[in-house]
């Protein structure tokens, strides 16, 4: 089941063997055998084999169902009154996937007295917003973020629908999701369009170590949630007009489940959130006391840089866990990158590896970071980090 | 109490190495673990039931994997789980998570619970999905990535921390609820020998999709909405300039110049 396999029809060239990334394909005699516990039933080997000798059961394609999808939507989100950025990433984002299909950009903007903001998604490339205000969407809860979206998108049928991968982006998409049986894609890092108009969502898996393509070929809409800080957005065009439509329909109290009690913040005074910042300095164990932060602190003050921290530095509580970059942190792609005594876990790199540059500085000329690092120093931070700040400061001086 | 924990077999990640000359994942050899955020969700389940436990409290884990996977339920039996369902079938293969949450959520539909909790996401695919697509195939609410958790007197309500993008937020709901569990939950217990001990008597039921009574049509890779087209290495970062640091000042002044050239400072 899953995988047929016409050993008549194979002629033993062995070309399967080399598109397996997965070693499940082995030789067998003058023909191959498959290991079933390592198949993923990608298909990598049912498209190179040139005589069909593969076959990987899907299900089939109704291409008329299909046709009635049109129209690249974004669920944009507000925090503390204003968009976030990722909104205005993926707005443009979608404005050139819509381009590729000659379709429209639709932005989803839910909340209360949030009309405002639709102007801004017309300038970053949005052809219509839809504004559902309603007092019940003032913060953000599962039911009715889900009960909106959801019959937004069964009356009006868009063919792709991203999400930011945020906190809240990542607890509405899978919902809307399974409540339509819809395929969903996971912080995605990359999007396209291919010659069958589908959309290619590219995202990485086994913590970094695999890319994944993948598609959603026989339903509609394609979701994906998609990771912050990848895709750069456009400088907003004020000149742009556009359709903002007002969405009415009313959600009962008693459809949400959940109560927020309380919303604390542990995002500390002064101090920039990770995943938004274009420059971040970020601390390992390699600092070794908390008083030693002063030092990155004053080198992303300099920079108007946000401070981070590797898991460790987190856990002995020296930084707020929103400070925390990797696999269980947060995902950062900053266009510059500084990492501190820290050693390159994969845990940590998972999370910072598609920064623009990166930058380290660690004592042990063998730690893995600098297999990442763009500009890599074998020495001391207490030396070397002192030397950075004065001389960032003397070619400021100099501009 | 009726608690239900679906865990998942994962491999380390951190030993899994990709093949530079053909692009492979090499994952012979790479050991086999309970998903380190199923951990936490098994020893949140078992502080539960100790805490709010009457007779008929009970926590039941749960997985969807092939034959070695039972690994994962001795293992969460061994840490205090009560009882395990091991659901496997060669037709369960291939799912992606909308058919990997269905399957589950089949299975439990047919068990009696008063809360689920789910690890916040499995450290291979790392997609957080199927915690709450379960949810919403059993139709109830979900409190995701919760670093900690309260349960009312009365055993009707949970109140929890769910982490947000800026720090937590205290959400409230009535059982039966989904959760998530994330970093910060808990330390899980180490089994120890007479719960390992203990562990293989326990029950452990076996479900394949015949059992499981759903048409092979909605499991595995045929029932699955999405494909996978390609699979690929990232791109290497070619570990670019690489200097040594012996005198600091030399040091900085070339790695400033190296930033400003490329624009960024
Ligand atoms: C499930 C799981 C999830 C995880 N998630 C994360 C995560 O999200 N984020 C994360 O960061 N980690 C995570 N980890 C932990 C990860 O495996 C590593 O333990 C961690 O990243 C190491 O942090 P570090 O580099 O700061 O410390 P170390 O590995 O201890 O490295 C410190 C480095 O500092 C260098 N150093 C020391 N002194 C100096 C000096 N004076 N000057 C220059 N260099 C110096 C040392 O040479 C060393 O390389 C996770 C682990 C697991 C199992
Ligand atoms: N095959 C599976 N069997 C049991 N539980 C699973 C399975 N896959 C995922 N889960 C549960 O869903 C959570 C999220 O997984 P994922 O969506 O794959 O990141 C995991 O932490 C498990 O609690």
């Amino acid at each position: 089941m899953g995988l047929i396999y016409d050993k008549d029809k194979c002629t033993g060239c062995m070309l399967c063997i080399k598109a397996c990334n997965f070693a499940a394909i082995e030789k067998d005699g003058d023909k191959v055998k498959f290991d079933f516990d390592k198949c993923v039933l990608c298909g990598s080997c049912e498209e190179v084999c040139p005589a069909d000798a593969i076959l990987i059961e899907r299900q089939t394609v109704d291409k008329e169902a299909i046709a009635q999808y049109n129209d690249v939507w974004v669920v944009t989100e507000i925090h503390d009154g204003r968009l976030r950025s990722v909104s205005y990433e993926l707005v443009t984002k979608a404005r050139d996937l819509a381009d590729k299909l000659g379709e429209k950009v639709v932005a989803l903007l839910l909340g209360h007295e949030v009309e405002s903001l639709a102007e801004s998604l017309i300038h970053q490339g949005a052809d219509k917003v839809l504004v559902v205000d309603d007092k019940i969407l003032a913060d953000y809860t599962t039911d009715a973020f889900t009960i909106a979206v959801t019959s937004l998108i069964t009356s009006r049928k868009p063919a792709i629908v991203l999400y930011g991968a945020t906190s809240n982006g990542r607890d509405l998409a899978p919902r809307v999701a399974a409540r339509l049986a819809l395929g969903l894609t996971a912080d995605c890092t990359g999007l396209d369009i291919d010659d069958e108009r589908q959309l290619v969502q590219t995202r990485p898996a086994f913590g970094g170590n695999i890319m994944a393509e993948i598609l959603c070929p026989y339903t509609r809409p394609q979701m994906a949630t998609v990771r912050p800080n990848v895709f750069k957005p456009t400088e907003p065009d004020t000149s742009r007009t556009g359709e903002i439509e007002k969405v009415d329909f009313s959600i009962s109290p008693v459809q949400v489940r959940t109560r927020v009690l309380e919303k604390v913040s542990e995002v500390v005074e002064g101090m920039k959130s990770v995943e938004e910042a274009d420059i971040i300095v970020c601390s390992g164990r390699g600092i070794k006391d908390p008083s030693n932060l002063e030092l990155p602190k004053e080198l992303a003050k300099l920079l108007d840089a946000a401070i981070g921290g590797s898991r460790p530095i987190v856990d002995l509580g020296w930084l707020p866990p929103t400070q925390q970059v990797g696999q269980s942190g947060r995902t950062v792609s900053p266009k510059l990158y500084f990492a501190l005594g820290i050693s390159g876990a994969i845990q940590h790199c998972a999370g910072m590896s598609s920064s623009e540059i990166i930058v380290a500085i660690n004592k042990d000329e063998e730690a893995p970071i600098f297999e990442l690092a763009d500009f890599g120093i074998v020495g001391d931070i207490f030396a070397i980090v002192p030397e950075i700040i004065e001389e960032i400061k003397r070619v400021k001086a100099e501009r | 109490m009726k608690i239900i924990v679906p865990v998942k077999q994962v491999p380390e990640v951190a030993e899994v190495k990709v093949n530079p000359e053909t692009g492979t994942l090499i994952r012979d050899g790479v050991p086999s673990i309970l998903n380190p955020f199923d951990e936490l969700a098994v020893e949140e389940a078992i502080r539960i039931k100790e805490a709010h436990g009457g007779d008929d409290s009970e926590v039941t884990v749960i997985t969807m994997g092939p034959p070695q996977a039972v690994d994962v339920l001795y293992k969460a039996m061994a840490m205090g789980a009560d009882k395990a369902v091991h659901m496997t079938d060669r037709i369960f293969a291939g799912a992606d998570t909308w058919v990997t949450a269905l399957t589950l959520a089949e299975q439990i539909r047919k068990m009696e619970f008063d809360l689920i909790i789910c690890g916040k996401q499995a450290i291979d695919g790392d997609t957080a999905q199927v915690g709450p697509e379960i949810a919403e195939i059993l139709r109830i609410p979900q409190i995701c990535y919760v670093r900690k958790v309260e349960i009312s007197e009365d055993g009707k309500f949970v109140t929890a921390h769910r982490e947000t993008d800026e720090g937590y937020e205290v959400v409230k709901a009535k059982l039966p609820v989904l959760l998530t569990a994330t970093k910060g939950l808990n330390e899980p217990r180490l089994p120890n020998i007479m719960g390992i001990m203990k562990a293989k008597k326990k029950p452990l039921e076996v479900v394949d999709a015949e059992k499981l009574g759903v048409s092979e049509d909605r499991l595995g890779l045929k029932g699955s909405p999405t494909t996978v087209r390609k699979v690929f290495p990232p791109e290497q970062r070619a570990g670019g300039i690489k200097i040594d640091g012996e005198n600091p000042k030399e040091a900085a002044r070339q790695l400033v110049e190296f930033l400003a050239k490329k624009g960024v400072i």
